[in-house]
């Protein structure tokens, strides 16, 4: 964590109550902490995207091009022609202020900015300069303000201030998405290569190695290589697992965020456990794919187009290697694309079969189009027929609360099957305060493409929120596990946890699942994944790292 | 679905609403009716108050009579001229305009009014004694 | 002074001044009573079709709608129809709720950091309540009217006339008499709530902050439109039978102005002749525009049925022969499966200089 980051103590002195000064003569104030670091040029100019240069945020001049008055007015124009959403928010938005605190960057920093109704302001009055006769006439005693470089400036930063979330939306009596103005915001700054780089050099890897963090076809086998030694040293079970297999049931498809940092790794190791189960078991053939190493897509963060691109992979990979449909694992704003994006991009995928369960003969009916499930639903289909041997008890050391992240909370409605699911693996469960789940749920703090370093105070800010609710349950019940299903979630939460509630940890669902997972096999396991012990299992003799296979499987069978 | 179909469709039906009185009247003329005064009234040639006044304060006088009447026991009422008139709708009004269908009623339907001063007065006394 | 609201309140005087002083000059009578009401409405029909005609021609290119409950997946699992709809029925029951119930503000809540940082959300049903009456009064006002467009009154206005002057009340002094004939409910909840919708600009910080003058502007019309005719009706007494009887040459095309009409109805009127013209360049359209809030009005079964972008367009894309082109050697030597096995004589690598940097591990 950065040095600078304010203390909790400090960063909690939050003042909601705006200045005096009017908003538009508030200029904008590019802090440390507070933004993401611009875009690496190579990234920008490997996807083709325009205007790639070296620029800093902090610089007075961004080295814009010349005619970039002229480029925003004309992309403006055209994304209002081609988005009902965007015409329709930019127009009926009463400012009631019901959206005023319901963003958690709002909450956590008290900039008015920050405000969902005053973020969409931003581009509103700008729209009100340029496309309406009575922002023209009145000017700027109705909001409205001419195209210029502190009001661009101020769109980066505040559009970058915005994690997509959908909150607001659900508390607008017109269903105004913030999401989806920042979306047509960002789509804008990146006609004038104003990207920042944790978007940009990860569009960029995805592209071209197929994942965000740029792991190429032999390392991403590797990692997973050393996941299945991982498992073998607490389970002592040697997992088998496919990968690029032609032929194959279904294609997996998870973020790669979970193939390469803590803890998503345990919840990548979960899914390895789970799919050598039901191979054993059932027969069951799942591939991974190093095309197709990538669920979650940063194109979602920088164009319609971007995403598209990126996306195109799923099906293409699936057609190559002839599955019937494709399995995605745990992630948010991947889930938000493919739930309610691909098959409209990249579809129709007739290639593919209608997903049915071949173990439980559940037909997926509510993927029959675009033939892709969440691994949430299809494991809570198979613990609901009884097809998996679980030993709950394996959990007892933890007790859990489940965060929704918002795009599959509000992009997608999946609240039931994860739950059931933790509450078939975990004796132990505590959902946080109503206001704060589900629907109502609260960001990370650093979605959309915020996860960065330089911005932690940004984040933490963000994330007091969410933060705030895990510490009610943690100092009521004792909850010291936060489960999710967000692969940036399992990245950001972690800091965030540290920060503000230092006692609680982070895991995918399907962490827990393997935790609790009997497999064919397997030794009395005295820890979990992470090498924790087990409540009750103390007396169990653990196993030592870098012990072999045979020696584990005696110890075992002592 | 062809959603362009049917905003206009949504469009068209609101519309239709805002203008239902204009295609609801068409063709009809809905004149102001003309109160009848009977010989006795145009006999009379004044009411009470200015017939400017009593076309728009008439309900607010006959309230106040019956305040006046009712609560204070009070029944003499002075106008500006100084003409003294007993407060009574069945002596004193509908003495003169006892024709109520062609006199109130006329009005009151067209303003779609319904005082309830018949609920407890008869319509027209005269005929009734 | 703020600007923002002062410059609408004075619009609003203003506005006052010109139809009570020009309502004065007896020639003028016809302009205010006729040729206004007449250029509004028109303003208002071609200027709300127009703007509802610019949304439907914006294309919906992707289904976003905002899944505020559980969708609907496996069978055993409860699926939230009307927060989360699959099906059009559905969708139709959602948007109902939204447009005659306001759902989404029956969820508000207000945020409080108290002591202790903790941070608390507590339901906050005033906006509900006070944007429930203001729209509801203002239908009932509306329909009542009527009254005036219509011979014979229809049954249903009277009905709602009776049931809106449910209570009576009256006050008589010798100096002010109020309550004649029938007070209706409509008019004053109408008026509370307008004020009320405006006391909360003024006085609540975050809203303050962001309202503009078109928000106050509306605020003080609809307000003035209230007075005024609450005025006429319980204060200074009209000739309703001559007020009628302009309506009515209005509606039937036969337009007059008969003697006797007040100079406050010319106010009443000019104040909803500008409400009118002005309703469909403002934020008014929130009409018309809650019935085509994509995230709102569309089906959740983007899974289920492929939504189709009208202009959804071919993109370069990286395809796999590209990325096994480049990778082949690292996958065959990986022992992953590849398409074409490397050719003996090795090919060259593409040119590196362009490619991204590694991202570097974050945590």
């Amino acid at each position: 964590m950065a040095d600078e980051t304010p203390k909790p103590e400090e960063l909690i002195q939050i003042d909601h109550r705006p200045p005096k000064t009017d908003w538009m003569e508030v200029p904008v104030n590019i802090r440390k902490g507070m933004y993401c670091y611009a875009s690496n040029p190579k990234s920008v100019e490997y996807v083709g995207l325009p205007h790639a240069r070296e620029w800093n945020p902090l610089d007075e001049d961004w080295k814009l091009p010349e005619n970039w008055q002229e480029i925003i007015h004309e992309g403006f124009k055209e994304r209002l022609e081609k988005f009902r959403s965007f015409k329709v928010f930019m127009d009926i938005c009463v400012r009631c202020g019901a959206c005023a605190d319901k963003c958690h960057y709002f909450i956590g920093t008290g900039d008015p900015k920050n405000m969902p109704v005053l973020r969409a302001e931003l581009l509103r009055s700008v729209y009100r300069n340029d496309f309406t006769r009575m922002g023209k006439i009145l000017g700027k005693v109705n909001g409205a303000r001419p195209m210029t470089v502190d009001v661009l400036k101020e769109w980066w930063y505040y559009l970058f201030q915005c994690t997509e979330c959908r909150r607001c939306s659900v508390f607008c009596p017109y269903g105004i998405d913030t999401a989806e103005i920042t979306i047509m915001g960002r789509e804008l700054l990146n006609l004038l290569g104003l990207n920042i780089d944790w978007i940009a050099t990860p569009v960029a890897n995805c592209y071209r190695t197929g994942n965000h963090l740029g792991i190429q076809p032999h390392a991403f086998k590797d990692m997973l290589d050393f996941f299945v030694e991982d498992i073998e040293e607490v389970t002592s079970v040697q997992v088998d697992y496919s990968i690029n297999k032609k032929g194959a049931d279904i294609l997996f498809i998870t973020p790669s965020g979970d193939v390469f940092a803590d803890p998503g790794t345990y919840t990548a190791m979960g899914y390895l456990m789970l799919f050598h189960y039901l191979k054993e078991k059932y027969g069951l053939d799942v591939t991974w794919s190093t095309y197709g190493s990538e669920g979650g897509n940063f194109g979602f963060f920088t164009s319609h187009e971007t995403m598209k691109r990126l996306n195109a992979k799923m099906y293409a990979e699936a057609k190559r290697l002839g599955v019937k449909w494709i399995l995605g694992g745990e992630c948010g704003h991947m889930w938000r694309v493919i739930n309610q994006y691909m098959d409209t991009m990249n579809g129709p995928a007739d290639f593919l079969e209608e997903p049915v369960s071949p173990i439980t003969g559940t037909k997926f009916e509510n993927a029959k189009s675009n033939k892709m499930v969440h691994i949430a639903e299809f494991t809570s289909d198979l613990i609901m027929h009884g097809k998996l041997e679980l030993d709950l008890s394996r959990n007892d050391h933890l007790k859990v609360t489940f965060h929704d992240s918002c795009n599959p909370a509000r992009g997608m409605g999946i609240f039931e099957e994860p739950r059931y699911i933790i509450n078939h693996v975990c004796n132990n469960f505590y959902e946080m305060p109503a206001n704060t789940i589900r629907e109502n749920t609260f960001c990370c703090g650093s979605g959309a493409g915020l996860n960065a370093g330089e911005n932690m105070e940004l984040r933490m800010a963000g994330g007091l929120p969410r933060a705030n609710a895990v510490k009610y349950v943690h100092e009521k019940y004792g909850v010291n596990m936060l489960a999710c299903i967000c692969a940036i979630d399992r990245a950001a939460l972690p800091s965030l946890m540290e920060y503000w509630v230092p006692e609680v940890d982070v895991t995918g669902v399907h962490e827990l699942v393997a935790n609790a997972l009997i497999m064919p096999g397997e030794n009395e396991r005295a820890t979990d994944l992470r090498r924790e012990d087990i409540t009750g299992r103390e007396g169990v003799e653990k196993v030592e790292e870098g012990e072999s296979e045979g020696e584990s499987e005696e110890q075992a069978d002592e | 679905m062809n959603n362009k179909t049917l905003i206009i469709a949504g469009l068209v039906i609101f519309l239709i609403i805002v203008l239902f009185p204009f295609w609801y009247m068409r063709g009809k003329a809905a004149p102001a009716p003309e109160p009848v005064l009977t010989p006795m009234a145009k006999a009379a040639q004044a009411c009470v108050r200015s017939t400017e006044y009593m076309k728009s304060e008439h309900m607010q006088l006959l309230d106040v009579w019956r305040e006046s009447v009712v609560r204070d026991g009070k029944r003499i009422y002075v106008n500006p001229q100084g003409k003294e008139f007993n407060m009574s709708l069945s002596n004193t009004c509908l003495d003169c305009h006892s024709n109520k269908a062609e006199f109130c009623d006329r009005c009151h339907d067209y303003a779609s009014v319904r005082p309830y001063c018949w609920s407890c007065h008869i319509e027209n006394p005269k005929e009734k004694t | 002074m703020n600007l923002r609201y002062t410059i609408p309140l004075i619009a609003v005087i203003v506005l006052f001044l010109i139809a009570f002083l020009g309502a004065q000059v007896p020639g003028l009578q016809y302009v205010f009573g006729v040729v206004i009401p007449y250029l509004a409405l028109i303003t208002f029909v071609l200027g709300f079709a127009y703007r509802v005609i610019g949304w439907s021609r914006s294309a919906v290119p992707f289904k976003i709608p905002t899944t505020a409950g559980q969708q609907k997946s496996l069978p055993w699992i409860k699926h939230s129809k009307f927060d989360c709809p699959a099906n059009t029925w559905q969708v139709v029951v959602r948007m109902a709720l939204e447009i005659l119930t306001f759902r989404s503000l029956f969820r508000n809540t207000r945020m409080k950091l108290k002591e202790g940082a903790r941070i608390s959300y507590q339901l906050e049903l005033f906006l509900w309540v006070g944007a429930l009456a203001f729209h509801y009064a203002f239908l009932v006002v509306l329909i009542r009217h009527l009254r005036f467009f219509i011979e014979p009154v229809p049954f249903v206005v009277q009905l709602i006339e009776n049931v809106d002057s449910f209570f009576r009340m009256e006050i008589i002094y010798p100096v002010f008499k109020f309550g004649l004939p029938g007070v209706f409910i409509s008019g004053f909840v109408l008026l509370a709530a307008v004020s009320y919708l405006f006391l909360r600009r003024l006085f609540v910080h975050q809203v303050k902050y962001i309202s503009i003058a078109s928000d106050y502007f509306p605020l003080f019309l609809i307000f003035g439109i209230a007075l005024s005719g609450i005025f006429m009706r319980y204060v200074t007494k009209v000739d309703v039978t001559a007020v009628k009887e302009l309506t009515m040459g209005l509606v039937t095309f036969q337009p007059t102005i008969p003697a006797g009409v007040d100079a406050v109805f010319f106010v009443h009127i000019f104040f909803v002749s500008i409400l009118l013209a002005y309703f469909p360049f403002s934020k008014l359209m929130h009409l018309g525009g809650v019935f085509l809030s994509p995230t709102r009005n569309m089906t959740t079964d983007t899974r289920v049925r492929r939504h189709i972008n009208p202009w959804n367009y071919p993109v370069p894309v990286h395809t796999y022969d590209e990325y096994e082109d480049e990778f082949r050697e690292k996958m065959v030597e990986a022992g992953l499966p590849v398409e074409k096995m490397p050719q003996p004589a090795p090919a060259e690598e593409p040119a590196s200089d362009s490619e991204p940097e590694q991202e570097e591990q974050k945590e």
